[in-house]
This record gives structure tokens, sequence and C-alpha cells, in this order.
């Protein structure tokens, strides 16, 4: 392997790294980035140090929103962001999970009004570190394995 | 105080629980006033309960409010369609506060929210019945002449008892000792495990409906064990008789032991407590009606 990049470098972007490789492809869909033009290199089950094995994508000339990058946490809280300019990494960012969730997932409970209505749905963050949210509405639990995007 | 909607217990802290309790005893002394009158109370009842409606409307008409409603969906525009929120909307065109039954956990909170005028929950699926906590907490109060300190025994379905879950949370201000009486199948929820020690609440739990079970009581609450909530019917064969409360274990219970039960009864409860003074099952669903009187008139800010 040597120094040989897996992934090509960035000019301009967004470097998101050390993703789980179960959480790539969420992570495409909780940023949308299938709804986006710009170049996009998605890499999955490259070798990592610290992981054994990892995902990464590189989103060229998009630098996304706060709140928008918040929404990994749900399913990689601890991905690397690198924010890059000019093929140098200019800003290092952590995800952080917010005290609510609105809209981006589904309630597990087949029962709740938020399956039957047209409605957005939200819940309540109750545990931060191992990712366990509470439907504001049913009032259901759903832990981190368990969460299903929408 | 001055909350818009009751919609889960934990919607009133302890000053609201007091001070509906305090209203609730007012109404049981003179339940016939005109508090109401003027006002038009819709009862949508997309699930049918007769026993919870005929409460609700009775404490209505015993104010001199009037009442629209349905009692089953099948009468309602939900069966062409119509959403939860148009339905809400149009109803409070017309009302002065919903009353609202629901097969879908979380409808009544989505319905306070998109509702301009008050919401009384009386039951979301599974989820929250509150004004069966607030009855079953003034009939506490009313028999032992506070909420504090006691030791409440919990029989039957503790898993799924909905009933149960708000009862401990609604109890959860005041420093209870809780016994729970159940199968292995049907046992108390890790959450409210949980729940009771973060609330350094005292808990014991038995499979046996064993006398310390009975004795240590100052409420003896007990529920119903549902077939249907079996995954394996031998299991339930095994247990269906030994949750069953005969007079003869009530013999050596305290003085002040009351028992309680949501209703309806099957079989958990034998004929022969009946007539004994501790059995209270009866007035309890009665104070239903002087609770709901107190939580419409606190919700509609209009004096009890």
């Amino acid at each position: 392997m040597g120094k040989e990049l897996q992934v090509a470098a960035l000019e301009n972007g967004t470097a998101i790294d050390h993703i789980p490789v179960d959480a790539v492809f969420k992570v495409v869909s909780l940023l949308q980035l299938q709804k986006l033009q710009n170049r996009i290199t998605i890499g999955n089950n490259l070798k990592s140090s610290k992981m054994g094995s990892k995902g990464i994508i590189k989103v060229s000339d998009k630098f996304f929103r706060e709140d928008e990058l918040n929404r990994i946490a749900l399913v990689a809280p601890n991905v690397n962001l690198n924010i890059i300019r000019n093929f140098e990494v200019v800003e290092k960012k952590k995800v952080i999970l917010p005290d609510e969730i609105i809209e981006i997932m589904k309630c597990n409970n087949p029962k709740c009004i938020t399956n039957n209505e047209p409605m957005k749905t939200r819940f309540h963050v109750t545990d931060k570190e191992n990712v366990e949210l509470q439907c504001h509405y049913c009032e259901v639990k759903v832990k981190k394995e368990d969460i299903v995007l929408q | 105080m001055g909350i818009k909607s009751l919609v889960n217990i934990d919607d009133y802290d302890k000053d609201d629980i007091y001070r509906i309790i305090k209203s609730a005893s007012l109404f049981k002394q003179n339940p016939n006033r005109n508090l109401l009158q003027g006002k038009v109370c819709a009862t949508l009842f997309f699930e049918p309960s007769t026993r919870t409606r005929l409460s609700f409307e009775t404490a209505v008409n015993r104010l001199r409010g009037r009442i629209i409603g349905f009692s089953d969906a099948a009468t309602s525009s939900s069966t062409k369609g119509e959403s939860l929120k148009d339905t809400i909307m149009m109803v409070s065109n017309y009302a002065d506060l919903i009353i609202m039954r629901h097969h879908l956990e979380g409808s009544a909170r989505y319905a306070s929210e998109i509702s301009p005028i008050p919401v009384i929950n009386a039951g979301d699926g599974s989820n929250q019945h509150p004004t069966q906590t607030m009855l079953d907490l003034f009939t506490i109060y009313e028999t032992q002449g506070t909420l504090e300190d006691l030791t409440i025994t919990i029989v039957g379905d503790l898993k799924y008892g909905r009933a149960v879950h708000s009862l401990i949370q609604g109890l959860s201000h005041f420093r209870p000792r809780f016994n729970f009486v159940a199968p292995e199948e049907l046992h108390i929820p890790d959450k409210y495990k949980t729940f009771c020690e973060n609330h350094q609440i005292p808990y014991k739990e038995f499979t046996e409906f064993s006398p310390e079970a009975i004795n240590s009581a100052d409420i003896l609450y007990m529920t119903r064990v549902q077939k249907e909530r079996f995954t394996d019917l031998m299991e339930y064969e095994k247990v269906k008789n030994i949750y069953i409360l005969h007079n003869r274990m009530l013999d050596d219970s305290k003085e002040n032991l009351k028992v309680l039960h949501p209703l309806p009864r099957v079989k958990e409860i034998n004929q022969d407590v009946d007539a004994n003074p501790k059995a209270y099952y009866f007035q309890q669903a009665k104070n239903g009606m002087y609770t709901r009187q107190a939580i419409i008139c606190d919700l509609m800010k209009i004096g009890g």
C-alpha cells in the first residue's frame, strides 16, 4: 500500500472520515447526497489503523450547515469531519447529537400516530452517549441499532 | 398550573395533582352545578370505550354542559380517510373542549399541538390514560387521608397495563413503596424499575400472590391478567388462577387497606370480596366522574 491514497485528494469541500462501514450509505442518505450535482467520492471497506476498516465520503465544493452535519451523529457519532480548502485541511470538526431530531427518522412503533398521519416525526435524545431516543408522540424508546431513517 | 391540555400524567406536577384532588372532593359533595352552562364539549371516541365515555359525558351533563361527538370511528369521517388533523380542526370550530380516545399512540399529543382548544386524552392506544390515574390518586387520597409514604401492592399484568405504568409515574411525587406481583411473562418492564430507582422509590417483586404482599399494603391495586397477552398458553393456564383475590386472603390485611381495580373486572377479584368494606373499586369508578369534572373545569379555567 505504501503512502498511496485510497481515495483521491480533495481540492475544496468536506471530507467525512472514519465512518463505520455499516453506516456509510446511511450517511449518504442523511446528507441527501443523492440529490447533489457535486463530485462525490465514496469509499468503503478501506483499511484503517484505528478501526480495522472504515468508510470515507468526500464531497467537492460543498460546505454543509452544522445542523446537517450533526444528523450524522445518529448513525456515526465518532466520524471526523475535515473542511478542505485548496488541498489543505482548514478545519476539523466532530459531530454533536442534537437534543431533538425532527423529521429525519421514523418511529418504530407501527401504532404511533406519526406512522399514520401526514406529519413530521419528532424525537427527544434521552441518552447522547449511547444514542437513545424517545418518540415525542407515542413515547416509545428507540436504540441506536433500531434507528430507521425516513 | 395553566396547562392547556392533559395528555400525559406527567403534565401534572405535585401541586397540580393536589389542586385537582381538592376540586374533585368538592364536586363529590356537590356534583350538580351550572358551571358548564353554554359550553360545548366534544367527545371524540375513535375507539369505543363505553365506560370512559359515559363517565366523561355524565361529568359534563351534571355541570349543564352540552355534548357533541361520536362513540365509534365508524360514525366519523375518519372512515372516509379524513386525517386526524382535519377532524380536530373542524371540531375545534364548534366546541370549547375536546375529549378524545384513539387507538393510535401519540394521537392525543398531536391533537393537543394542533388544536386551539384544550384536549383531554381519554386513552391513546396502550400509551396514556391520565384521567384514570387522577381518579386513582383521588381515591387513594380519599381513603388514606394522604398520598405520602404509602405501600402500594400492584397485582396482575404489570407489563402491558397502562393504568399501572401511569400510576407509578403519578405516585412518584409522594415517596411510595411498591410491591409488584406478576407472573414471569408479565413482570414490570425494566423501564419502570429504572424509573423507581431514579426516584429513590423502593420496590419488591413477587411472582406469588403472597400474604406478605397483601398484608404490608395500604392499597391493593388489582388488574386483569389477559389471556391474549401470553405467547405461551401453557404459561397462562399455569398462572391464571394464582392472581385471584379471595375474601379470606384479606383476613390479616391492614385496617386501612383498600382494594382498587381500574375495571372491568373478570375473575381476578372473587365476588365474595365485594361485600368487604375494604373493597373500593365501585366507589373508585364513581370517583372518576368527580375527577373528570375537576379536570374539565380546571382546563377550561372555570372555578369549581
